[in-house]
């Protein structure tokens, strides 16, 4: 299948020869031809259309439709939010039957929130509103199209494309690259497009280059592979009669398709690492994401349907189809003859770098161009992995020229900070590594595994270091404090000692006139009297108790909470802990009962007064409340509810003030208050509205 | 129905460690037929006990460790030690040195480190340094090439066989030195002069009888192993390179004190199947190719400072395992330069 460019004819400028070129690479079998023997396809419509709001990357989007809205095809179902993120169209007319969790297309098989679609097989759309002048349009009139249109980058990540359209402000963009490599084996999806659709990647090439503000070179890469695609571009572009477009070809050999590599191949530089593309005034786009773009702008139609490989020896039909996104792929499947029973994994993507699916339920979203259902004997799983013994295959291969081996033996050993020496984050997990290791060592699972926990970690870092600063912060507030106390307490210690003394040199000078001044006078003593006093004051006993009372029970919640959350080794000594609250808050209710009991025997008559008065007073409020409507019972509950969480808030402002230990207790209870408040006010207004139609 | 989750690439090279194994032994062939031509029997019988006896330990420890056996035996590694070390040893060598080799190079210098792939060192090279420094006669006494002999004989099977287990003395009638010996003993006389005298230098076609032509089909089988890119050029090359800088340097005009010509040093001794069978071990070896280089390079020097100013003829052994101490620290310093990177970085930088 390998045809050379020499036979190719090399138009004048309009076809060269990449002259660049990239460290490494791999030449796996190419298996495009079986998806190329028919064209483009199309398949029936799903009853069921599924579109997930977070099929690109960023934000994912917010629904705009409800369970039970009608929608057409190409109508807006998902709105996006803020600037990078994607708006999500219905690919076809029907019912929204659900919004809920369905499993992703995610290598992980997590699932995320889902617009499901029933379809009325009537397939009616919105009016497009097609656009002839775009090319005297504003770029950012245009960008803005695009962005409507929910163009992603349908080659891979799902790269919002607006995004990519408007670099930083102080690149200077010089480069148009579109990228038509598709170097993955099997996948043709790109190919078919550039020999089907030859006029329109060349028409959004233009497109593209004009929101760029017309950049010095546009240039359109393709591998050798895809002759007939080259030349149908070359046809197209003749009679586009635009000279500034070049098509680029090179040989074939993966990754070529990967961005930093082709930006390699054509351009010979290199984009520094941790930097896009832009920073050397370069903007790259897959050719399926420009025509989507081209169509949004030109036609009008937002992405709603894509190309997509279907092949693999499990399927009796291998080609390409032009599918609904939303489709499911069980049922995309089954239009092409899947047998389930020669078939043990479904890769989304290629073969080097797709993930495995876990459910067929799952959707075609933007991003996938190859669905591959291999039989159980085309893509073998491979042996069990041996010990690595260095043979530098794999650094061969590496296109960014690191050094596999070591890479594995660090990330294996847990050493991050050599793995990162070694320039981990700068591999672009090709694959290529693992394709050609003769020990079958699964190297890319072990960067992506290493890349993960170093981001974990530091994430950790960064919030341990939040913590400790926050912690010292306060010991070093509370030393401060305690500084403070000593200081007082010498200062007042020394004024005592003065004053002593002072009243010593008085007595010695004049005996007679200070006799019983001093016991009055020392500040001591007196204190302590006024502490007794204090102490027997019945009320503020009471308080007193009552404090104690309080702060156990605080404690006692809270050390149940930490029982609760505790891992089992730690149980024991929070037990006792707990214990010993409970002893004591038992000691100080028994105190209390005794003391209020002594009290009411001392103080009978005024205690049993304020006692019946009491009673006097809840029995009218009882009263008043039976006769009161449920509204106005509920009104009340409010006024006290919103009395009780006023004195609340103070008592947190307070203990915020102080710094009190109960804090979190307080805020509980706030809390509390709040969602009571809450719930009475929705059941009021309930009762209101029942009010108003006469149900009560 | 339960898919397969696996983690990408989802398809494989074929071609795996035991092959790669395989095919280094059998591009060993054009060195092994030299040998067995001109020594004779001898060279194949070290190979057989070798094997036997490597193939042993391996099995033995594995079954210690309770490993699989059958698939680690499978990878071929044990084999291709076997084979380099019976090569590497002199033929008629008594049985129990060869398996006193095998053991020491699978038990001591392999299975003690954790392995295949985990050895830092050479396990051929340290069995071989072992038993050079354990049993220096036994291992010093080559027989002259064939050519050499009065009347073209060579010691039949029979006799092989009663001088590698019987430890006869028939062996002593065939003794010669070698090449390097040959240097080494003559101090005092000039380059031509010694040339012109020894019959092993003035019967050669290019500079040494019967060596020379070992050390070709060496060469032979290293290049096909290049063409099948079991290897990269860079160890193998810059040894060579750098032997025959260090030869040209200290030839000192073919003087007395001249270390002997460029082309006896590439063609005599183990020099070729050192560089392209023994520096190419890719376990013990530095990483990247710039590491390669200075590995190389160091092995050459070495062998030159071993051979021409050191206790011992021939010096492939001692600088192979001198640079298998230094190559993890060559290592650190040889990174290649990352894509988007301005310079290549040491590993042991600190993260700023
Ligand atoms: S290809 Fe595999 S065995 Fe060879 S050096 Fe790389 S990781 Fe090790
Ligand atoms: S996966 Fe990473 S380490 Fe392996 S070849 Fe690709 S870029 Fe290099």
């Amino acid at each position: 299948m390998k045809t050379s460019v020499k036979t190719l004819r090399l138009e004048n400028n309009i076809i060269a020869k990449a002259s660049g070129e990239f460290h490494g690479g791999i030449y796996p079998p190419e298996n495009k031809q079986q998806s190329m023997t028919l064209p483009v396809g199309s398949l029936p419509i799903p009853d069921e259309l599924i579109f997930p709001l977070n099929q690109h990357m960023g934000a994912p989007a917010e629904p705009i439709v409800s369970v039970g809205d009608n929608v057409l095809g190409g109508q807006k179902i998902a709105e996006a939010v803020g600037m990078f993120s994607a708006t999500i169209h219905a690919s076809s007319s029907g019912t929204v039957s659900a919004i809920e969790e369905r499993i992703l297309p995610h290598p992980s098989g997590m699932s995320g929130l889902c617009i499901v679609i029933q379809t009325d097989g009537k397939h009616q759309h919105i009016d497009f509103q097609t656009c002839d002048d775009y090319l005297e349009q504003e770029p950012t009139e245009l960008i803005e199209k695009i962005r409507e249109a929910g163009v992603t980058g349908l080659g891979g990540a799902g790269f919002p494309t607006a995004v990519k359209l408007k670099p930083p402000a102080n690149d200077i963009i010089n480069t148009l690259i579109l990228n038509g490599t598709e170097c993955e084996p099997y996948i043709t999806a790109d190919h078919s497009l550039m020999l089907y659709h030859a006029e329109e990647v060349i028409a959004s090439a233009k497109l593209l280059s004009h929101i760029l503000g017309n950049p010095e070179h546009v240039l359109i890469g393709v591998e050798d592979n895809k002759s007939d695609a080259i030349q149908a571009l070359a046809s197209a572009l003749k009679n586009s009669a635009m000279n500034n477009i070049q098509i680029m070809t090179f040989p074939t050999k993966y990754p070529s398709g990967g961005e930093k590599q082709l930006i390699q191949l054509l351009t010979g530089k290199e984009v520094p690492s941790g930097a896009i593309p832009a920073s050397l005034g370069i903007v790259m786009q897959n050719v399926g994401t420009a025509v989507a773009a081209y169509r949004a702008v030109a036609l009008g139609q937002p992405l709603t349907s894509r190309i997509t490989t279907l092949v693999g020896e499990a399927l009796t039909t291998q080609r390409n189809y032009q599918v609904l996104l939303g489709t499911p792929i069980e049922f995309a499947l089954q239009q092409a003859g899947f047998d389930a029973s020669n078939n043990e994994r479904l890769i989304m993507g290629g073969p080097m770098m797709g993930f495995t699916l876990k459910e067929l339920t799952t959707p075609i979203i933007k991003s996938t161009n190859c669905i591959i259902a291999p039989s159980k004997k085309e893509l073998p799983s491979p042996p069990p992995a041996q010990e690595c013994i260095r043979c530098g295959l794999c650094s061969e291969v590496c296109p960014v020229s690191l050094l596999p081996q070591q890479l594995y033996w660090y990330a294996k050993a847990e050493d991050y900070e050599r793995a990162q020496n070694y320039n981990l984050f700068d591999c672009i997990e090709c694959g290529a590594c693992s394709y050609v290791c003769s020990s079958n060592i699964p190297l890319v699972q072990y960067y992506r595994a290493t890349k993960g926990s170093i981001r974990q970690q530091e994430q950790e870092k960064i919030k341990s270091d939040h913590a400790r600063q926050r912690f010292e912060f306060r010991q070093r507030r509370f030393a401060k404090a305690e500084a403070e106390k000593i200081a007082k307490r010498e200062a007042r210690k020394k004024a005592a000692a003065k004053a002593k003394q002072l009243q010593a040199e008085k007595l010695a000078r004049n005996p007679e006139a200070n006799k019983d001044s001093t016991p009055k006078c020392d500040p001591v003593t007196e204190a302590i009297a006024r502490v007794k006093a204090k102490e027997n004051d019945p009320a503020a006993q009471q308080a007193r108790l009552e404090r104690s009372i309080n702060s156990a029970k605080n404690r006692m919640t809270k050390l149940q909470e930490k029982l609760a959350n505790a891992e089992h080794d730690k149980k024991n000594p929070i037990s006792a802990q707990i214990k010993q609250v409970e002893v004591r808050l038992q000691n100080a209710e028994k105190q209390l009962a005794e003391f209020t009991s002594s009290e009411v025997v001392d103080d009978k008559p005024t205690i049993q007064d304020a006692a019946s008065s009491a009673i006097e007073k809840a029995k009218a409020n009882t009263a008043a409340l039976a006769n009161m409507s449920e509204k106005e019972k509920l009104e009340k509950q409010l006024t006290s509810l919103k009395q009780r969480l006023k004195k609340a808030h103070q008592r947190l402002a307070d203990a915020e003030q102080e710094n009190n230990e109960h804090l979190d207790a307080f805020k509980n209870s706030v809390t509390k208050l709040e969602q009571k408040l809450k719930d009475t006010q929705t059941q009021l207004s309930a009762s209101t509205k029942a009010d108003k139609y006469g149900l009560n | 129905m339960g898919l397969i989750n696996a983690s990408s690439p989802h398809t494989h090279h074929q071609r795996n460690t035991a092959d790669m194994m395989q095919l280094v032994i059998i591009a060993t062939t054009p060195g092994f037929v030299a040998l067995s031509y001109l020594f004779g029997w001898g060279t194949l019988i070290n190979v057989i006990i070798a094997a036997i006896a490597t193939l042993a330990s391996e099995a033995f420890v594995l079954k210690l460790r309770n490993r699989r056996v059958a698939f680690y035996l499978k990878d071929n590694s044990a084999l291709v030690t076997a084979v380099l070390l019976g090569l590497a040893l002199p033929p008629y060598a008594p049985w129990w040195i060869v398996v006193i080799g095998a053991a020491t190079a699978i038990i001591l210098a392999k299975q003690l480190y954790g392995g295949m792939g985990l050895n830092p060192f050479n396990p051929a090279m340290i069995a071989y340094v072992v038993l050079l420094i354990s049993f220096p006669i036994e291992m010093t006494r080559w027989i002259s090439p064939v050519n050499l002999n009065t009347d073209g004989q060579l010691p039949s099977l029979i006799e092989t066989l009663s001088a590698v287990f019987n430890h006869s003395s028939i062996i002593d009638a065939y003794t010669g030195a070698t090449p390097l010996d040959v240097f080494k003993n003559h101090s005092g006389l000039l380059v031509e002069q010694i040339h012109h005298q020894e019959p092993l230098f003035n019967h050669s076609v290019f500079v040494s009888v019967g060596w020379e032509w070992i050390n070709l089909a060496f060469l032979a089988g290293g290049l096909f192993l290049l063409q099948q890119r079991i290897f990269t050029w860079h160890a193998p090359v810059s040894m060579l390179v750098a032997l025959t800088l260090m030869s040209i340097l200290f030839y000192d005009s073919g003087s007395s004190t001249s270390g002997g010509t460029p082309l006896m040093h590439l063609l005599s001794g183990g020099t070729m199947l050192g560089a392209f069978f023994i520096v190419t071990d890719p376990v013990s070896s530095a990483v990247s190719n710039k590491g390669r280089i200075i590995y190389g390079a160091g092995i050459g020097i070495l062998i030159y400072i071993i051979r021409v100013w050191g206790n011992y003829p021939d010096a492939v052994a001692f600088a192979v395992l001198l640079m298998n101490f230094a190559a993890p620290f060559i290592d650190y310093y040889t990174l290649p330069r990352t894509y988007g990177h301005t310079k290549a970085e040491s590993a042991t930088r600190r993260k700023d």
